[in-house]
C-alpha cells in the first residue's frame, strides 16, 4: 500500500510534466497557427533538433538515479563533434570508423570517470568537472578553428529523410507534402525505449534505483555498489558518444564553443521530468518530456521573432523553479502524513 | 628529522593543500626562471607572483562563501558566477544611468556599489530560502539562478556591454595612488580576516559545522539549523556580489556573458583542493584560500609556459584529478592495504 502511494507521487509529477507540455504546445498552436505551429512537421522538428539532447538526457537520468551527476556531457559533445569532423576532414578516416572511434572514446571516458567515482570515492561533481575541463580543452587541442564536415557518407546519413505514412497535407500548388524525420530521431526513440525497459525490468536497472535510494542498504542486500556505479557511468559515457554523433549529424561541424551549457539543459530536463538529484527517483519518459518542454519554449521564441534568446533561459529557470518547489512541497506533505 | 616528526607534519590537515601549492610553484622555478622576480612598474608591484595574488582575489572571496555553504548544507552553490554577472550589471547600469557607455557617473559611486551588493545578498537569500526552508537539494536550487542569472543580467544591460569609463571606478580592480599593492588583494585579505574573526569570535563557525554534520541533531540541541543554512547562502551571495564588483572594475564594464564565467567551478574546486569534504561538516577557510591560490597559480603557470587559453583546461583537469585523487578515501584505502601487505611480508620474513 505504501509503495503504491509513493508510485502515485512519482507518476503525479510525471503527469504534470506531460500535461504542461501539451498545454504549452496547445497555446503555441493557437497563438502561431498562421505561421504553421500546429503542423505535424513542426511537432516532429522538436524531436529532430533535440535528438542528441534526448539521448544524453537518458544517460544523465541514469547517473542521477544512482545519486551522481555528470556535468561533462556538454564538453564531451563538443569533443565528439570535433573528433568526427577532424577524422573525416583532416584524417582521411571513413565515416563508419570515425563514428566507432567516438563511441569507444565515450565508453573509455565513462570508464575513467566511473572508476574515479566508484572506486576512488571522489565526489561525482568534482570528477565530471575535471572531465568537463578536459574534454573542452581537448577540443581546442584537436583544432582551434571550426571544421565543417563534407564527407559524403556522413552527409548522406544526415540528409536521409524517413517519410511518415500519415499526417501529410497539400500545399498551395496541390502537391502532397509528407512529414519526415531523420534517422537520428529513430535512434533516440529506440534508445529511450531500451533504457526504459532496462531501468524497469532488468537486475541492473533495479540495482541502480536501489543504490540511489539508499547506498548502505543496497550494500547490505549484497549488491556490488561500486560495480553498478561504474557500469552506470560507462553507460552514460556510451550514450554521450551516441548523443554527440546525433548532435553532429545536426550541426555538421565541430568548433570549440559548441554545446556550451548543454549539461545544464540535460540536468534541467531530467529535473523537470521528475528525477531527484538525491537519487533513487527518476524516469526516462519524464526526461523526454523535459527535453520537449525546452524545445517548445525555443520554438515559441523562434516563432515570436522579436524576443531575445535569453528569454529561453529565464523561462526555463522559472519552470525549473516551479517544478522544484512543487516537488519539495509534495515530499514535505508526504513526510507530514507519515 | 625522524619518522615521527615527518608523520606529524604529513598528518596535519593543511599539509596536502600546501604541498600541492608548493609543488605547482616549484614547477615554475624550473620552467620559468624569472617567475619569482618582482619589480615596480608605474608605482605598482609587478611580476608573475603578484599576478597570481592579484588575479586570485575574486576566487578567494568566492571560495570563502562557498566553503560556508558547502559546510552547512553539504551542497554547492553553482550560481555564484551568475550572481557576479548580475551584480556587475546592476552596478554599471546604475552608474551609467541606463546609457551604454559613459565618462561621468549618473549617480554616486557608493549607490552603485551598495545596490550591487544588495542584489547579490538578495539572490543569496533566494537560494537560501529554497535550500533551507523548502529543503531542496542545493545544486538544484542554485541551478535556477545559474540558468536565469545571465539572462537577467542581459535584461538589465539590454544585451549589450555597459562601459563606465571613469578613473575612480577602476580603483577597485587596479590600485590606489601611492599604494603599490593591488586593491583586489587588499579586499580579499580584509574579507578573509573579517570572516575568520566572525567565525572564531562568535559561535557561528561551530554552529555551521554542527549543522553540516547533523542537521537534525543540531535542531534538537537548540541551533536554528534552517536559519544557519539560510545565513550561509546569504553570505555567499554577498561574497559573489563583491567579487562581481571587482571583476567589473577590472574591465570598467559589465559584460553579462563573460563576467564570472566558470567561476563557480573554480570556487568549488578551490574548496575541494583545500581539503574540505564536499559532503559538509568540518571546514577550513585557510584550506579553501590556499586552494584558490593553487588554482590561480596553476592557470598563471600554464600561461607562463605559453599554453593557449583554450587548452589550459586540459592540464588543469589532469592536475586537479591527481590532487583530488591523492586526497580521496579510495587512495587512502589503497595505501593502507599496501602498508598492511608490507608489514605482513616483514613478519613472514621474520618468521622464516
Amino acid at each position: 500500500m505504501k509503495n503504491k502511494k509513493q508510485l502515485n507521487q512519482t507518476t503525479f509529477l510525471l503527469m504534470i510534466t506531460i500535461v504542461l507540455f501539451f498545454v504549452m504546445y496547445g497555446i503555441g498552436c493557437i497563438l502561431f497557427n498562421a505561421q504553421g505551429f500546429s503542423k505535424t512537421q513542426n511537432f516532429l522538428n522538436l524531436f529532430i533538433s533535440n535528438a542528441g539532447l534526448i539521448v544524453i538526457g537518458i544517460g544523465m537520468t541514469v547517473v542521477m538515479i544512482t545519486g551522481g551527476i555528470d556535468i561533462s556531457v556538454g564538453s564531451f559533445v563538443a569533443m565528439g563533434c570535433m573528433m568526427l569532423a577532424w577524422m573525416m576532414e583532416k584524417g582521411n578516416i571513413g565515416a563508419v570508423p570515425a563514428v566507432l572511434i567516438v563511441l569507444v572514446t565515450g565508453i573509455v571516458f565513462g570508464l575513467v570517470q566511473g572508476f574515479l567515482v566508484a572506486y576512488m570515492d571522489i565526489q561525482p561533481f568534482i570528477v565530471t568537472l575535471a572531465g568537463m575541463f578536459f574534454a573542452r580543452g581537448m577540443t581546442a587541442i584537436i583544432s582551434k578553428d571550426m571544421i565543417s564536415i563534407t564527407n559524403e557518407t556522413f552527409m548522406a546519413w544526415a540528409k536521409l529523410r524517413i517519410y511518415l505514412p500519415f499526417g501529410g497535407y497539400y500545399n498551395k500548388k496541390g502537391v502532397l507534402i509528407q512529414p519526415y524525420i531523420y534517422p537520428t530521431v529513430v535512434i533516440a526513440i529506440v534508445l529511450l525505449i531500451a533504457a526504459f525497459i532496462m531501468l524497469k525490468y532488468t537486475k541492473f536497472g533495479r540495482s541502480i534505483y536501489a543504490i540511489g535510494g539508499n547506498e548502505q542498504s543496497a550494500l547490505m542486500l549484497g549488491l556490488n555498489v561500486r560495480r553498478v556505479k561504474l557500469k552506470a557511468y560507462v553507460l552514460d559515457g556510451f550514450l554521450c558518444g551516441v548523443g554527440s554523433i546525433l548532435f553532429c549529424l545536426n550541426t555538421l561541424g565541430g568548433f570549440v564553443e559548441q554545446a556550451k551549457g548543454f549539461e545544464m539543459d540535460a540536468i534541467a530536463s531530467s529535473v523537470i521530468g521528475g528525477t531527484l538529484l538525491t537519487g533513487g527517483v527518476g524516469n526516462v519518459i519524464g526526461t523526454l518530456f523535459g527535453v520537449l518542454i525546452k524545445a517548445t519554449i525555443e520554438a515559441f521564441i523562434t516563432f515570436q521573432g522579436t524576443l531575445s534568446s535569453w528569454w529561453t533561459r529565464i523561462t526555463i529557470a522559472a519552470l525549473l523553479c516551479f517544478f522544484i518547489v512543487l516537488q519539495s512541497i509534495l515530499s514535505m506533505m508526504k513526510t507530514k502524513k507519515q | 628529522m625522524n619518522n615521527e616528526t615527518i608523520k606529524k607534519i604529513t598528518s596535519q590537515r593543511l599539509f596536502l593543500p600546501i604541498f600541492c601549492l608548493i609543488l605547482v610553484l616549484l614547477v615554475n622555478v624550473i620552467t620559468t626562471p624569472n617567475f619569482f622576480s618582482i619589480s615596480i612598474r608605474d608605482g605598482v608591484l609587478y611580476g608573475y607572483i603578484i599576478d597570481i595574488i592579484n588575479r586570485a582575489s575574486e576566487l578567494v572571496i568566492l571560495a570563502i562563501g562557498m566553503t560556508l555553504v558547502v559546510s552547512a548544507s553539504a551542497g554547492t552553490d553553482i550560481s555564484v558566477g551568475a550572481i557576479m554577472a548580475v551584480s556587475a550589471a546592476v552596478c554599471c547600469n546604475i552608474l551609467s544611468g541606463g546609457e551604454r557607455a559613459v565618462t561621468e557617473y549618473a549617480s554616486p559611486l557608493i549607490v552603485g556599489f551598495l545596490a550591487a551588493i544588495i542584489v547579490g545578498v538578495l539572490i543569496g537569500c533566494f537560494n537560501g530560502f529554497l535550500v533551507a526552508k523548502l529543503n531542496i537539494q542545493p545544486m538544484v536550487a542554485t541551478l535556477i539562478m545559474f540558468t536565469a542569472g545571465r539572462g537577467i543580467a542581459q535584461l538589465i544591460t539590454d544585451g549589450q556591454i555597459t562601459y563606465v569609463r571613469v578613473d575612480s571606478y577602476r580603483l577597485l580592480g587596479a590600485s590606489f595612488d601611492g599604494i603599490p599593492i593591488p586593491t583586489p588583494f587588499i579586499v580579499a585579505v580584509v574579507m578573509v580576516a573579517f570572516t575568520a574573526l566572525l567565525l572564531s569570535k562568535t559561535a557561528l563557525g561551530m554552529y555551521i559545522q554542527s549543522v553540516g554534520i547533523n542537521k537534525k541533531a543540531s535542531s534538537f540541541i537548540g541551533i536554528k539549523s534552517i536559519f544557519i543554512i539560510f545565513l550561509t547562502y546569504a553570505y555567499c551571495g554577498f561574497c559573489s556580489g563583491l567579487s562581481g564588483l571587482i571583476a567589473s572594475s577590472r574591465i570598467y564594464s559589465a559584460d553579462a556573458n563573460n563576467i564570472g564565467l566558470n567561476m563557480e567551478l573554480d570556487a568549488i574546486l578551490a574548496v575541494a583542493i583545500g581539503g574540505n569534504s564536499l559532503a559538509g561538516g568540518k571546514f577550513s577557510i585557510a584550506g579553501s584560500v590556499i586552494g584558490a591560490y593553487t588554482i590561480q597559480a596553476l592557470t598563471t603557470t600554464l600561461y607562463a609556459m605559453h599554453v593557449s587559453s583554450d587548452q589550459v583546461p586540459v592540464y588543469k583537469a589532469i592536475v586537479v584529478v591527481i590532487i583530488v585523487a591523492l586526497q580521496s578515501p579510495g587512495f587512502a584505502r589503497w595505501r593502507k592495504s599496501l602498508a598492511k601487505k608490507k608489514s605482513m611480508n616483514i613478519t613472514q620474513k621474520e618468521a622464516a
